[in-house]
């Protein structure tokens, strides 16, 4: 094990792959200068720069994914990748099925996104649902370092096109990161970041960090919390969520995306669907409003979920006096 | 007969074979029981002179007004009408229907019907050519609409800075879905657009299959002795509606009798004729091979299985 940044993980898992398999290349806008120890290591043709140009970005890498190359693009922010939906969602995510299974498109698209930056909105934006509702992508979204380098190095083998959004403020946070070059973190599978017996706390991103501290302090009070962090949107392994809400009957979902039509909706339908009768109250969701992402650190912070808003909802659920005095933010 | 007009004669009846294939599907739809299409009549010699100048090794992209490129590639038309018709014999199982058809095994990959994706991912396919060093061009059919999209212009630039062996062919039909193409450009051609990206690009007579050969042969030379892109567009016109509902009451046939003189197959056997290489019983013998070749490709399409219920959820993976 090594301590390094989730960013350095990233780069690492990049560095592996590469090493591992020569049809693994990136391209992006400035990846020769944000990964330049790759283009000395690898050189110009598997380290590429590119124009500001992402909706052929994209394309191309759907085009070379198609044609033998696995390859990453760097799409810098999550907002850029509207220029780029037509190649992501109607060639990346359809053209295995239209073209009756005759393409595979094993390609990873990285995006950064995430309130804190003080950015806004055209920088910053959580649009992991667009795509979990688009057919044949994956999408992943990992909170720490170690699961950044386990992740990225299952998308990069994997057969099918990957988003994985990374989140701007976790990106320097350091952790403990295997030194195995063969360590994946399988898509599609959840992480029981905590155990606890009380309450099901599911997130995934930076809000797994405000559960797990919103965990510390219900300890405090003698409530034992177990948080989720889900690391992979899709395929959603709802199958641990349901076990831990099985045995708590109690589950709040947080995330900084937007409430509408979001993951957290997904999850409540889901455990509603097929867990309805162990629930002892009623599911609850911590999101952001439906705003824009504001640039302000101020409102940046009204933004976001804080941990006080995780403390407050799961003391309602349980019947406890609210200690925390903040509203919940929706 | 010379082998020059051998093969001019194998240039026309290839294109015989994909306006008898237009006529019939025309007929099939007209009696209300057979799935829409976008049909490329009037581009025949854009399609044929283009393809019969490539290689087996060379790959191509193309996009909704696509059973020209198809054919004139080798496609059997009984697998092309199966696809179009959502059958499980046809090119990608049925899963596309008409208007995103790939075939792999002939080369043809990537078919998007989103005007302007296939030039979105012609880049990669060529890139992936480039760095495993196989042989080949590529080739990327697409419209004067599509040459309107900011995608075309993205493309040809990053073709044109990475040296990408690609060969694009604009075919300017004159329309663009139900707009006519001067009303959206302020320029006629779009070739010259090339020369903003330092690519080789020429204007070609569409309607004449030997001269768009000649110009693909050229624009493949030059690929190949260059490693540089080249924009080669083919000046034709679209004969028919944007797809078969479109009743074409907002096309003069003033503006269309004298495209209709200029009817790529009408030229093609004028000039055969003329120099003594089309005898009526040559022609008489093509037209009996195309008709019994779409019989039977009617027969086998209409005959053919629809997919099985299980097929809606594969293929979504790999």
């Amino acid at each position: 094990m090594s301590e390094m940044t989730l960013n350095a993980a990233v780069g690492q898992a990049l560095r592996e792959e590469m090493q591992r398999d020569s049809t693994v290349m990136m391209f992006g806008e400035g990846v020769a200068l944000s990964r330049a120890d790759l283009l000395t290591e690898f050189g110009a043709d598997r380290i590429r720069n590119t124009p500001l140009s992402e909706a052929i970005i994209a394309g191309t890498a759907v085009g070379a994914a198609a044609s033998g190359l696995r390859p990453v693009i760097d799409m810098l922010y999550a907002p850029f990748l509207t220029y780029a939906m037509d190649a992501i969602v109607n060639s990346a995510g359809k053209l295995r099925y239209i073209s009756g299974g005759q393409f595979a498109f094993p390609l990873v698209v990285l995006a950064q996104t995430g309130a804190g930056w003080g950015v806004g909105a055209q920088h910053t934006h959580n649009i992991e649902a667009w795509f979990a509702h688009s057919p044949g992508l994956k999408v992943v979204m990992p909170s720490n370092a170690a699961d950044a380098k386990g992740l990225m190095k299952a998308a990069i083998r994997d057969n099918n096109p990957v988003i994985m959004l990374l989140d701007m403020s976790l990106g320097y946070n350091p952790g403990e990161v295997s030194d195995d070059p063969d360590y994946v973190v399988p898509l599609g599978r959840a992480h029981v970041a905590r155990a606890g017996r009380h309450v099901t706390l599911v997130s995934y991103a930076k809000t797994t960090l405000t559960c797990l501290q919103a965990a510390e302090a219900l300890g405090q009070e003698d409530i034992d919390v177990e948080v989720i962090d889900l690391r992979s949107i899709k395929p959603l392994d709802i199958g641990t969520v349901l076990q831990s809400v099985r045995k708590t009957g109690h589950l709040v979902v947080v995330h900084e995306a937007g409430p509408l039509c979001g993951v957290g909706a997904e999850v409540l339908a889901q455990v509603n669907e097929q867990a309805f009768s162990q629930l002892k109250s009623a599911p609850a969701r911590i999101t952001s409003p439906d705003v824009p992402t504001p640039s302000s650190y101020a409102l940046e912070q009204a933004f976001l979920p804080q941990v006080a808003h995780v403390v407050a909802a799961v003391q309602k659920q349980l019947g406890r006096q609210t200690v925390a005095t903040a509203s919940v933010a929706m | 007969m010379k082998s020059s007009a051998a093969e001019a004669v194998q240039l026309l009846e290839k294109m015989m074979l994909i306006r008898a294939y237009e006529e019939h599907l025309a007929s099939l739809q007209a009696s209300g029981h057979f799935p829409m299409t976008c049909s490329p009549q009037g581009q025949e010699a854009s399609a044929v002179g283009v393809v019969s100048a490539l290689d087996a090794d060379d790959t191509i992209l193309t996009n909704h007004r696509s059973a020209g490129h198809l054919l004139a590639r080798g496609a059997d038309p009984g697998r092309v009408m199966a696809e179009v018709m959502g059958k499980a014999t046809g090119y990608c199982k049925g899963k596309s229907g008409s208007l995103h058809i790939s075939a792999k095994e002939l080369g043809v990959v990537l078919t998007s019907t989103i005007v302007g994706g296939e030039l979105s991912m012609v880049t990669g396919v060529a890139l992936a050519k480039k760095m495993l060093a196989e042989a080949g061009v590529v080739v990327c059919f697409f419209g004067d609409g599509a040459a309107c999209e900011g995608i075309f212009h993205e493309s040809l630039n990053l073709a044109s800075v990475w040296q990408l062996p690609i060969l694009y062919v604009c075919e300017n039909n004159q329309w663009q879905a139900f707009v006519r193409r001067k009303e959206t450009m302020a320029v006629e051609y779009i070739a010259p657009w090339g020369n903003s990206y330092a690519m080789a690009n020429q204007t070609v007579n569409g309607n004449d299959v030997l001269a768009v050969q000649a110009a693909t042969r050229h624009a493949v030379a030059h690929i190949k002795a260059t490693g540089t892109p080249y924009l080669l567009e083919t000046w034709t016109y679209r004969q028919r509606g944007h797809y078969s509902g479109d009743n074409m009451a907002h096309i003069s046939a003033s503006e269309q009798a004298p495209w209709l003189v200029l009817d790529p197959i009408a030229q093609c056997r004028q000039q055969l004729t003329a120099d003594g290489t089309l005898t009526p019983a040559l022609l008489a013998d093509i037209e009996t091979r195309v008709a019994a070749e779409i019989a039977r490709a009617s027969e086998f399409a209409h005959a053919s299985p629809y997919p099985a219920a299980a097929e809606l959820l594969t293929d979504v993976y790999a």
